[in-house]
């Protein structure tokens, strides 16, 4: 119970961040509307998976370092939370860009170099089960886990940010600019932020335990 | 000494929102905001409901993880 203080502080900031999401003041701002609110739920999905993608990668550097088949569940674990946070960072950016810019999708540098990332890591999921020797694949994986985060970051943070975008903070702009003049709107991005990646982190503990006892009563009736 | 823990929590949070009364303070002016919503009250429904399946959801993350727990007990033993 000690070690789980950091599971209720996601529970009150994702609560708070659920009502005053929706009620604090927000700029008024033309096309955007009331939709500057999705900030407080579209990019902490970013946030969140930077953040487990990066927890991921640590688990794989130490897998290569000091193989154990625990460190290549939390890695790989990890990873597809990390995916999934990063599907739904895209879905919440398709519904968004259609009721301010127009359209599902436009062929933006932000968005297709998200998408490329995403396809990445797709293939990490395919490299994974392509595999039947277990420390090969957790082996494989790991390395291309490595490659991918290092693929991925800047096709979602770098290069966007070198050509033209529709898309805030990307094409040069800094990324929060015209809202970070806010302090209002920061009172809940910043909890909403260290809230949803709080989520991210644990649902991957929960996979990783599941992961565990499966293996352990793998393990007993081998034995 | 747990209801203390429980009030002290309600509280923060409550403080925590104060600040959305200064947003019904303002007036409308140029672009259209959901105004007409938080006049008529209705948009607590709205946050109501998000808060009652956000609850709902974050309930059943603890009892798995509970679950989990006991499972990872039993497995030990």
């Amino acid at each position: 119970m000690k070690n789980n203080w950091w599971k209720g502080l996601a529970v009150v900031l994702l609560l708070y961040v659920a009502a005053a999401g929706l009620l604090m003041p927000v700029p008024r701002l033309a096309i955007l509307n009331e939709s500057i609110r999705n900030l407080y739920f579209h990019v902490p999905m970013w946030f969140g998976m930077t953040a487990v993608l990066t927890a991921s990668v640590y688990y794989s550097v130490r897998y290569l370092r000091a193989p154990t088949p625990q460190l290549d569940i939390l890695s790989h674990e990890a990873a597809k939370t990390g995916i999934y946070m990063g599907f739904v960072g895209l879905a919440t950016g398709s519904i968004w860009a259609k009721y301010t810019w127009g359209a599902w999708w436009t062929n933006d540098p932000k968005l297709n170099g998200a998408a490329i990332a995403m396809l990445i890591y797709g293939a990490y999921l395919v490299l994974r089960s392509s595999f039947q020797d277990e420390q090969q694949r957790a082996r494989v994986s790991a390395i291309y886990n490595i490659f991918a985060f290092a693929a991925a970051m800047p096709l979602f943070f770098i290069l966007p940010r070198l050509t033209a975008s529709l898309h805030p903070g990307a094409g040069g702009n800094p990324a929060f600019a015209k809202y970070d003049l806010d302090s209002n709107m920061r009172l809940v991005f910043y909890p909403a932020v260290i809230g949803w990646t709080l989520l991210g982190f644990w649902l991957a503990q929960l996979a990783s335990r599941v992961a565990f006892l499966k293996q352990k009563v793998y393990d007993k009736q081998l034995a | 000494m747990k209801r203390g823990r429980v009030m002290r929590i309600v509280t923060l949070f409550i403080a925590l929102l104060l600040p959305v009364l200064r947003a019904a303070a303002q007036t409308a002016d140029q672009p259209e905001m959901a105004d007409a919503l938080r006049q008529s009250g209705k948009i607590y429904v709205v946050v109501a409901v998000i808060a009652v399946v956000l609850a709902g959801l974050l309930f059943f993350l603890i009892s798995l993880d509970r679950k989990i727990s006991r499972l990872e007990k039993e497995v030990r033993d």
